[in-house]
C-alpha cells in the first residue's frame, strides 16, 4: 500500500504528462504482479473494492474531530480524502504494512458491519499519504489528473507496444492484468479477445484553429453536423450486442431500448441522443437516461435514445477501418438502407464549396441540439486516438450575456483562499434573479481584483457565502459564457445552463445596463 | 475596570488605541505606530512615529529606505515604555528576525497583540514567550485543524533526498524573502549541507541583513554571477514569486520546491507548479494556536486575520470569549 500510496502521491504532484508516464512506467517495472495489475485497475477504474460511502467516513471522522471544524476544513480543502487524511489523529492501529492486493483482498472480504471498524484501524496506522491514498481508492475516482489512456500509454512504454494495441484487447481484459503485462513486457503473447462484439479504440478530433484552415483545401474534406448528446459505438456480433461510451464502457444496460435495435452484424460510431419522433430532445433529457442501473419502461417510452450514425468501422466481419473516409461514408449509406429505424439514424452531410461557404451554415444550424461542425478529411482512414490533421471539430461559438454578481464564495482546492466562486443574476422586470453559477476562469492579477471587490462591498453574510451589492448602479457586471440553455424547475429564473464560465470582468459596466431574462428565455431550445 | 474595547478596537486604518492615541500594525499611513515585525502587510511606510524593536527598525529601513517614517524608538525586548498612561512592551514573537507581540496594559487590563508568532525553535529570531493577559488577540493564518505543520528537519531531509536522487537538476526552492529564506538557509546547514547556497537577487539584501545580525548562513552565491550549468544540483533559494515567471528559464529542468505553511494543501501546491513541497511555515499551526490561547487563558481571545471562524468556533466550544475582528488589509498568504 505504501509503495500505491507513494506513486498517487507524485503523481498529483507532477504537472507535466511525460514524467507522469515515466512514473508510471517506472512503477510498473518495479511492482511485480499482482499488485501493479491492481495499481492499473485503480488508474484505469476497473478495480472492484468495497466502497465506503462518503456517510460513513464522515460518521468517522466526525467521532475523532468537531463536525463544525470537519465542514469548515472540508470547505477549505476542497476534497474528502484529503481533509479526512489531514485531519485524522494519528495513531497506532493494526500494521498496515499490507500490499495494495493484500489490502484489497481484505476489504472485499469484510462485512459490512465491519467496514468502519476495519477502515478506522488502517487509517490509524497509515500516514497522512496513506490515508489519502487508501480513502481516494474507497470512494472511487482517483481524480489525480492521470487518464486511463495515460495508465495505459505507460503500460505500453514496457516494451515496444503501441498505445492502441492495448486499446484494442483492454475490454477483453480484467484485472490483475497479467497477460497485458506479460505481453507488453514481450514475455508473452497478445491476450486474445474472446469477448463477442468487442469495443474498438475511437478516433477523435482536435479542434479547428481557424489559423490552420487556411492551409486547409475545402475540397479535401467532408462536413457535418456535431450534435450534442454523447459518443458512443454500437456493435453486433452473433447473439451479442453491446452499446459503449466512447472510453470503451460498456452502457448496454442503461439503453435496452438501443440495444434491441442493434439488428446489424458490425459496429457503427455514432452520437447517442434522446430523439422523439424524429426530432432530437435537449441535452438534459439524454441526462436522465445516463448511470442508470437499472431503466423503467415508462422512462424508455418518455425519453427515447437512438443513435445519430456517423461511421461505419466493421460490416459484418469486414473491418472498414482501413478504408478512405469516403468510402467508409459509402457503405454507412448502405447499412443505412437496410438499419433505417426509429432508433438509428443517418448523420447528414453539410455541403459546402468554400470555407466561408461552411462558415455562413455553421452559424445557423438546423436544430438547437447542434454544437457545431466536423470537418472530416475525405481519405482519413480510421484512427484511434486524436491524430493531428485528419479530423477536425469546429463550435459554434459560444453564448454570450451580461449578469450581474449577486454572491459569490470561497473557491475549493487551489482558489479556497479566493471567493472564487459566483452567483450571477439578470433582469427580471426591475429585480435580479440568479440564473447561474460558475467559477473563476482567468488570470490571477483579475482573481485579485474580483476577490478584492467582494471582501470590501460584501453587504450580508451567511456561512461561506458573501452577498454582494447589486443595485441597478452600484455593483459589478460579469460577462458570462455558455454552451446551451435548458428549461429548469430547478432554478427560480428556469432556466439553467450548460458550461456557464465567466469570460470578462465589465468594471466599464453599470449593472442596469446587464441582460434581461428574456434574452435568456429567447435562447431556450423549442420543443 | 476599563472594558478591553475602550483600551483596542479595530478601526479602518487598523487596531486603535485611544488613550494612547496610536496603532498596532496599522494598514495605513497613522501619527503613531507600534509595529510588530517587519512584513510588508503589519509595517508599513509613511507614520509620523514608529514604536519596534532594533531589528525592526532596520528591516523597514532596509525595505523602504531610511526615511521610512518621521522618526523612530526602538524598544527592547520585554521593556516597559509608558505613554499617555498606557504601558507598551513588546515581547518575543517567534515569527522573524525582530518580531514582536505588542503588550498593552491601562488601568490595570493588559491586551496582548500576537502579531504573526509561532512556538517552535527558529536559529533566526528569538523564541515566543507567552506573556499573562486578559485578552490575546491571535493571529489565524492557519487557524484550521488540518493545518499541523511537520518537523521542520524531515521538510528539509526530503529536499536533501530529492537532491540525491535527481543530482543533475538545480532545487529551485521558493521561499518568502523575510524570514522565511534565511531561516531554510539555516535549517540546511543545521542538517550538515555544506555546499554553496545560491540566491536570487531580491533576497540579498535581507540575507545580508540576516548576517549583520549574527546569523550564520553559510556560503552564498548570487545566481546571477554563475553559469546556468553551475547549478545542477545545487540548491537555489529565491522568493516565491520567480518560481513560475521568466527568471525560472535560467535553469534546466528544475525540480520545483517551495517552503510554506500551504504546502500542506495538495491544491496550494498544484497551484503554484510545485512538485517538492516543504511544509515549513513562520506561522503558529492549529496545535500551537490552540494550546497558546489554552496557555494563556485569557478572558478573551480576539481573532485578527486567517481562518477566524474555525478559531472562535474552537474557543467557543471550550467555553471561552472569543470573536473575530475583521481588519482590512492584512494578506493571509503574503508571508507565507
Ligand atoms: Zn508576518
Ligand atoms: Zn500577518
Amino acid at each position: 500500500m505504501k509503495r500505491f500510496a507513494l506513486l498517487l502521491d507524485q503523481l498529483a504532484y507532477e504537472s507535466q504528462r511525460n514524467e507522469k508516464i515515466r512514473l508510471l512506467t517506472t512503477h510498473f517495472q518495479e511492482v511485480p504482479d499482482p499488485d501493479r495489475g491492481y495499481a492499473l485497475a485503480a488508474l484505469t477504474g476497473t478495480l472492484d473494492i468495497a466502497h465506503a460511502k462518503p456517510a460513513l467516513l464522515r460518521g468517522l471522522i466526525e467521532e475523532r474531530v468537531d463536525p463544525v471544524l470537519f465542514r469548515m476544513s472540508y470547505d477549505y480543502v476542497g476534497d474528502m480524502a484529503e481533509t479526512i487524511s489531514l485531519l485524522w489523529p494519528d495513531g497506532d492501529g493494526d500494521d498496515a504494512g499490507l500490499s495494495l492486493s493484500e489490502m484489497i483482498t481484505a476489504l472485499n472480504a469484510t462485512s459490512k458491519a465491519h467496514m468502519p471498524a476495519r477502515i478506522a484501524n488502517w487509517l490509524s496506522a497509515l500516514d497522512t499519504t496513506g490515508r489519502w491514498a487508501l480513502i481516494k481508492l474507497m470512494t472511487g475516482g482517483l481524480r489525480i489528473g492521470v487518464s486511463a489512456r495515460l495508465a495505459k500509454t505507460a503500460v505500453a512504454k514496457l516494451g515496444a507496444l503501441k498505445i492502441n494495441d492495448i486499446e484494442e484487447v483492454w475490454t477483453g481484459l480484467e484485472p490483475p492484468y497479467e497477460s497485458l503485462f506479460a505481453w507488453a513486457e514481450g514475455a508473452g503473447a497478445k491476450p486474445a479477445i474472446d469477448r463477442a462484439a468487442p469495443f474498438r479504440p475511437v478516433m477523435l478530433a482536435h479542434p479547428l484553429d481557424e489559423k490552420d484552415q487556411e492551409k486547409l483545401e475545402a475540397s479535401d474534406f467532408l462536413a457535418e453536423w456535431k450534435w450534442d448528446g454523447i459518443r458512443v459505438q454500437a456493435a453486433g456480433d452473433g447473439d451479442t450486442k453491446r452499446l459503449y461510451s466512447r472510453t470503451g464502457e460498456d452502457i448496454s444496460h442503461s439503453f435496452p431500448d438501443v440495444l434491441d435495435a442493434i439488428q446489424f452484424e458490425g459496429a457503427i460510431d455514432g452520437e447517442l441522443l434522446i430523439v422523439r419522433e424524429g426530432t432530437v430532445a435537449p441535452f438534459a433529457d439524454l441526462q436522465k437516461r445516463l448511470n442508470r442501473k437499472r431503466v423503467t419502461g415508462a422512462l424508455m417510452e418518455s425519453h427515447p435514445a437512438g443513435i445519430i450514425a456517423y461511421d461505419l468501422l466493421l460490416d459484418g466481419a469486414h473491418d472498414l477501418r482501413p478504408l478512405p473516409f469516403e468510402e467508409r461514408r459509402r457503405r454507412l449509406e448502405g447499412w443505412y438502407q437496410r438499419n433505417a429505424s426509429d432508433r438509428f439514424m443517418l448523420s447528414t452531410l453539410v455541403p459546402f464549396d468554400t470555407w466561408d461557404d461552411l462558415a455562413a451554415q455553421r452559424t445557423a444550424p438546423a436544430d438547437t441540439g447542434i454544437e457545431g461542425l466536423m470537418l472530416k478529411r475525405r481519405d482519413s482512414i480510421y484512427e484511434p486516438g486524436r491524430p493531428k490533421g485528419p479530423w477536425f471539430k469546429w463550435k459554434r461559438d459560444p453564448y454570450l450575456i451580461d449578469a450581474v454578481l449577486m454572491r459569490a464564495q470561497r473557491g475549493h482546492g487551489k482558489r479556497s483562499s479566493y471567493y472564487s466562486d459566483y452567483t450571477f443574476g439578470v433582469w427580471d422586470d426591475g429585480v435580479l434573479v440568479p440564473v447561474g453559477k460558475a467559477y473563476f476562469g482567468f488570470t490571477d492579477e483579475e482573481l485579485k481584483k474580483i476577490d478584492k471587490f467582494v471582501r470590501e462591498r460584501t453587504v450580508d453574510r451567511y456561512g461561506p457565502v458573501r452577498e454582494v451589492v447589486h443595485e441597478p448602479d452600484d455593483g459589478l457586471v460579469l460577462e458570462v459564457a455558455f454552451e446551451g440553455l435548458n428549461e429548469s424547475t430547478r432554478h427560480k429564473s428556469g432556466v439553467a445552463m450548460r458550461f456557464p464560465r465567466i469570460s470578462q470582468l465589465r468594471w466599464d459596466k453599470p449593472p442596469h445596463e446587464a441582460d434581461t431574462i428574456e434574452t435568456l428565455r429567447a435562447l431556450l431550445p423549442k420543443s | 475596570m476599563v472594558h478591553p474595547s475602550e483600551i483596542l478596537r479595530p478601526t479602518d486604518a487598523g487596531l486603535y488605541c485611544p488613550p494612547g492615541d496610536f496603532y498596532v500594525d496599522p494598514v495605513r499611513a497613522v501619527d503613531r505606530a507600534v509595529i510588530t515585525h517587519g512584513h510588508g502587510d503589519h509595517a508599513r511606510a509613511g507614520h509620523s512615529h514608529v514604536l519596534a524593536t532594533q531589528e525592526t527598525l532596520a528591516i523597514m529601513a532596509e525595505r523602504y529606505g531610511e526615511d521610512f517614517a518621521g522618526n523612530v524608538q526602538p524598544a527592547a525586548l520585554n521593556e516597559t515604555i509608558s505613554h499617555n498612561g498606557v504601558d507598551i512592551s513588546l515581547h518575543p514573537a517567534g515569527h522573524v528576525l525582530g518580531s514582536a507581540q505588542a503588550a498593552i496594559t491601562y488601568k490595570g487590563c493588559r491586551l496582548v497583540v500576537s502579531g504573526d508568532y509561532k512556538r517552535r525553535a527558529d536559529a533566526t529570531c528569538a523564541r515566543f514567550e507567552p506573556v499573562a493577559c486578559d485578552v490575546f488577540i491571535t493571529e489565524a493564518t492557519f487557524g484550521l485543524p488540518v493545518f499541523r505543520h511537520p518537523d521542520d528537519a524531515d521538510e528539509i531531509a526530503k529536499l536533501l533526498q530529492s537532491l540525491k536522487t535527481f543530482p543533475d537538476r538545480p532545487h529551485l526552492v521558493g521561499a518568502y524573502a523575510l524570514g522565511k529564506a534565511q531561516r531554510v538557509l539555516t535549517l540546511i546547514r543545521a542538517a550538515g549541507y555544506d555546499d554553496p547556497i545560491y540566491y536570487h537577487g531580491a533576497v540579498a539584501k535581507l540575507n545580508a541583513l540576516y548576517q549583520r545580525h549574527g546569523i550564520d548562513l553559510g556560503t552564498l552565491i548570487p545566481v546571477a554571477e554563475v553559469e546556468p550549468e553551475t547549478l545542477n544540483g545545487k540548491i537555489i533559494i529565491a522568493p516565491p514569486s520567480a518560481l513560475s515567471d521568466r527568471w525560472s528559464r535560467r535553469t534546466e529542468n528544475p525540480v520545483t520546491a517551495f517552503a510554506s505553511g500551504w504546502m500542506r494543501v495538495r491544491a496550494r501546491a498544484r497551484q503554484r507548479g510545485v512538485s517538492l513541497p516543504l511544509i515549513i511555515s513562520d506561522h503558529a499551526d492549529w496545535d500551537e494556536l490552540t494550546t497558546t490561547i489554552e496557555e494563556l487563558h485569557p478572558e478573551e481571545v480576539w481573532v485578527t486575520h486567517g481562518r477566524e471562524d474555525a478559531l472562535v468556533h474552537w474557543a467557543h466550544s471550550k467555553g471561552m470569549n472569543a470573536q473575530p475582528l475583521s481588519i482590512v488589509g492584512y494578506d493571509d498568504d503574503a508571508d507565507e
